[in-house]
């Protein structure tokens, strides 16, 4: 005969392993590289200058890579994890600037140009597109008659 | 004694160029022909003089005069003769010198031309290039010196200098320091000097440009006469960005070509105002008008030009500081300022004269669709000249350096790209001068529906969901169609004229209207190569892993299998890791790939070499990311899927190609552009 007491202890043993069983898949598996890569492709150190954090080769970045896979594995988000390298080494490390105070000149300036270009030429092809205001005959006679040296031009060339 | 004999043919130089730009403005000013003859000739000297400076530091660095600082540094005993003769444009004062060579080859052969009938632009052009010229070379002689010798004093102190200084013995190094080793690849050797060929020869056209404007010439004869160095200028430019992409996609190891860095973009500048600029010309001399514009463009291209070199020279780009600490940073800073405020003060004084000859008849016009052409390479161009300006302007208003990196790149010119694809296909539809709108969507409804079944197959067949993509790759297919039946169409008329047979007519259509029909071939190059840049840009995958001997990583249809790595060192100072893995495809064996990484032990720099399996369809490339190094359990790779990389070497192959088809001199094709020329010119008056 088996005592009780023993029983109680398999049937302990038991749940504590299908507990221990349960509780395995929750843990959060290891970050993968693909997961560090995704950060570390949006950030860049500042010692390898236009190289981008996920393929540079240094050392120095092989660490940098090491400790997004650490807070990731200590449950930080990605942001966090920029935050992070913006305040130990400045806002350099990000792929483009964020948009705050003088940042948001780099965001604003080209389309603002490229707008009053646009609005530039739309006032060119309206103005152009007037017929042409006729000419008095005391101009069009004059030595500078763009019509005439150019005649003039392509004469003298061929001769 | 060869130092001495290089350094005083460049300072000879000097003097020559400020000589003949001074005699030529003089004898221009004063109508002394002579003094502009004289100039000329100085002007010719130069070129045999930086020869001799050039040819002195070639045989420095073939000759391992380590003495010599410049040669210390950039060639070391382990480099083969061609990499230390290439090591000429490798370092600052070098490549400076290699400029300056350029410059005066150029120069002498702007002023070996036949002269008879502009000889009023003569002694402008010697003014514009001989200034360029002492500009460049002064560097060399008053601060960026190629010649300086090494040196130690008594305390032991490394100093250079040309002559010996006070209480100083020459210092020998036994071996130099060796060229940076991202530079010591085959790409190397013809990336650099293409592209410094491409922004030298843009000065010609500018110089012609000055000459036209001080003279007071407003035709368009300064267009035409530089019309073909325009376009081996781009040539030469376009090469150089297309070698450069290759370089970085053989030799930097981050999976792409082109990283938006601002080293890429100061050689990109010149080329998008120099395209916008090859547009707009034809316009002037077709229509005569947008003479304002075309000076313009290519006062900006001369600038961008020496603002590129600035960019790469100066150090600006590592910081603010050091161009302050270099000293030929504000050299260069006050030249391109000071060449731009005289320029555009000239065109402005001329500014009555240069009216144009025609107005805009319809907005459907050619010259106004090539006006929205320049309108989005300008706005491109203001993306990258203010996304490589701003960090500089953070780092000195709030002196906290950004990033701005390629994202911003490719949100704010996607948009301009895609219009600019769009007008590729429009504007060879569209007429000049009175082109109404509805003919215009008469001829362009067709083909536009026809070209979605590009997109529609690709969505039906291929599965592509993207939109981005799939517009991309609608008006790639609409942008072939045009083009071809551009051809077509041409061809037709002259098989229908000639009696000629079609393949026949086909090909004298293309030899005889060169720059037309290279253009087009050109704008089929850009299209294949957009396929390539679509496809990377949007379809690109990667994963990375670490495996053990025999373990297997897969990425989509493809699988690698880690089979050994090996490390050893070599001769020229390198110790290299090598990889060995198996590449599969739907589980069939394709070959092995060694992808590896060198370690320069000299500068201590590590450099990665791709493993590449490259096909049409698509490139498996394969990095060696970090390995242990005994057991060699824990090799990390990363793997990148590049689908239609090749279509953007294609493509380039063909842009090259149809670039060279298009400057290809003609004497049948000049013989009937003056005879055309003449009619509109009579007809109008």
């Amino acid at each position: 005969m088996h005592s009780p007491s023993k029983w109680f202890a398999i049937v302990g043993a038991a749940l504590i392993g299908l507990t221990l069983m349960a509780s395995a898949p929750s843990q959060p598996p290891p970050p993968s590289d693909d997961e560090v890569n995704a950060i570390a492709h949006q950030m860049y150190c500042p010692v390898c200058e236009n190289v981008p954090l996920d393929v540079c080769p240094t050392e120095a970045c092989a660490q940098w890579r090491a400790t997004i896979r650490e807070k990731l594995a200590e449950g930080w988000s990605e942001s966090q994890i920029k935050d992070y390298f913006v305040e130990q080494y400045g806002a350099r490390v990000l792929a483009s600037p964020p948009a705050r105070g003088l940042n948001w000149l780099v965001y604003i300036l080209p389309p603002a140009t490229f707008l009053a270009g646009a609005y530039i030429l739309f006032r060119a092809f309206r103005s152009w597109g007037r017929p042409a205001e006729p000419q008095t005959p005391a101009e069009s006679d004059s030595k500078v008659d763009p019509y005439v040296a150019r005649l003039e031009e392509e004469l003298r060339r061929r001769s | 004694m060869l130092a001495n004999l290089g350094y005083f043919s460049l300072v000879l130089t000097f003097v020559a160029a400020l000589y003949g730009a001074g005699a030529a403005a003089y004898g221009a000013l004063k109508r002394k022909p002579v003094f502009v003859e004289s100039a000329r000739h100085a002007m010719l000297l130069t070129w045999p003089l930086v020869t001799l400076a050039a040819v002195s530091i070639i045989a420095l660095l073939v000759g391992r005069h380590y003495e010599v600082k410049y040669v210390a540094s950039v060639t070391s005993d382990a480099m083969p003769t061609y990499l230390k003769v290439t090591a000429l444009w490798g370092g600052q004062a070098g490549s400076l010198v290699f400029w300056s060579w350029l410059m005066s080859a150029f120069a002498t052969a702007a002023g070996l031309r036949r002269w008879d009938r502009d000889r009023e632009l003569l002694p402008w052009v010697i003014v514009v290039t001989m200034v360029t010229l002492a500009f460049f070379i002064s560097l060399v002689v008053f601060f960026e010196n190629p010649f300086q010798r090494l040196w130690q004093t008594l305390d032991g102190v490394q100093v250079s200098a040309l002559f010996q200084p006070k209480g100083t013995i020459p210092l020998v190094p036994t071996d130099g320091q060796g060229l940076n080793p991202l530079l010591r690849h085959p790409g190397m050797v013809i990336h650099p000097p293409m592209l410094y060929l491409g922004f030298v020869s843009f000065v010609i056209p500018y110089a012609f440009g000055i000459a036209a404007l001080a003279a007071g010439r407003s035709d368009d004869r300064w267009i035409r006469i530089t019309r073909r160095w325009t376009l081996v200028a781009w040539l030469f430019l376009s090469l150089g960005l297309i070698l450069g992409g290759r370089w970085a996609y053989d030799v930097l190891g981050w999976g792409g070509y082109w990283g938006w860095d601002p080293v890429e973009i100061a050689a990109f500048m010149p080329w998008l105002t120099g395209t916008a600029f090859l547009h707009s010309v034809m316009i002037q001399e077709k229509r005569g008008m947008l003479k304002h514009w075309n000076m313009l463009l290519i006062i900006l291209t001369y600038s961008l030009v020496i603002f590129g070199t600035f960019l790469t020279r100066s150090g600006v780009l590592s910081s603010v500081h050091a161009f302050a600490q270099s000293a030929i940073g504000p050299m260069f800073f006050g030249f391109i300022g000071l060449t731009f405020v005289v320029s555009v003060s000239l065109l402005i004084n001329r500014w009555g004269e240069l009216r144009g000859e025609n107005h805009l008849d319809s907005i459907f016009a050619r010259e106004s669709l090539f006006l929205l052409n320049n309108l989005l390479f300008m706005g491109i161009l203001i993306v990258c000249f203010w996304g490589v300006l701003f960090p500089l302007i953070s780092e000195l208003f709030t002196g906290q350096k950004v990033t701005v990196g390629p994202p911003f790149y490719e949100r704010a010119t996607g948009p301009l790209w895609i219009g600019l694809m769009l007008l590729m296909g429009v504007a060879p539809l569209s007429a000049y001068g009175a082109s109404s709108g509805r003919s215009l969507g008469r001829n362009l409804w067709k083909l536009m529906a026809l070209s979605l079944v590009v997109p529609v197959a690709l969505y039906s067949f291929s599965g592509v969901t993207l939109i981005g993509a799939l517009i991309g790759y609608w008006l790639i297919g609409f942008v072939i169609i045009v083009t071809l039946v551009e051809f077509w169409r041409g061809a037709l008329a002259r098989h229908r004229r000639h009696a000629e047979s079609f393949p026949l007519a086909l090909w004298r259509l293309a030899v005889r209207n060169r720059r037309r029909y290279g253009g087009y071939i050109i704008h089929l190059g850009v299209v294949l190569m957009a396929i390539g840049i679509i496809g990377i840009e949007m379809f690109q995958t990667e994963t990375q892993g670490t495996l053990a001997r025999g373990e297997s990583l897969s990425l989509g249809q493809y699988t690698l299998t880690y089979e050994s790595l090996t490390q050893f060192d070599t001769a020229d100072g390198r110790n290299v890791a090598r990889a060995v893995v198996q590449v599969y495809r739907n589980g069939k064996y394709m070959g092995s790939l060694y992808p590896r990484r060198d370690f320069y032990y000299a500068s201590q720099q590590p450099m990665t070499i791709p493993g590449v399996r490259s096909t049409l369809e698509d490139d498996f490339y394969v990095l060696l990311v970090g390995w242990e190094p005994i057991a060699q359990q824990g090799t990390t790779f990363k793997i990148y899927h590049n689908p239609g990389v090749n279509f953007v070497w294609m493509g380039g192959l063909i842009f090259i190609a149809a670039t060279l088809l298009a400057a290809w001199p003609t004497r049948e094709y000049e013989s009937l552009r003056q005879s055309t020329a003449v009619r509109p010119a009579i007809a109008r008056v």
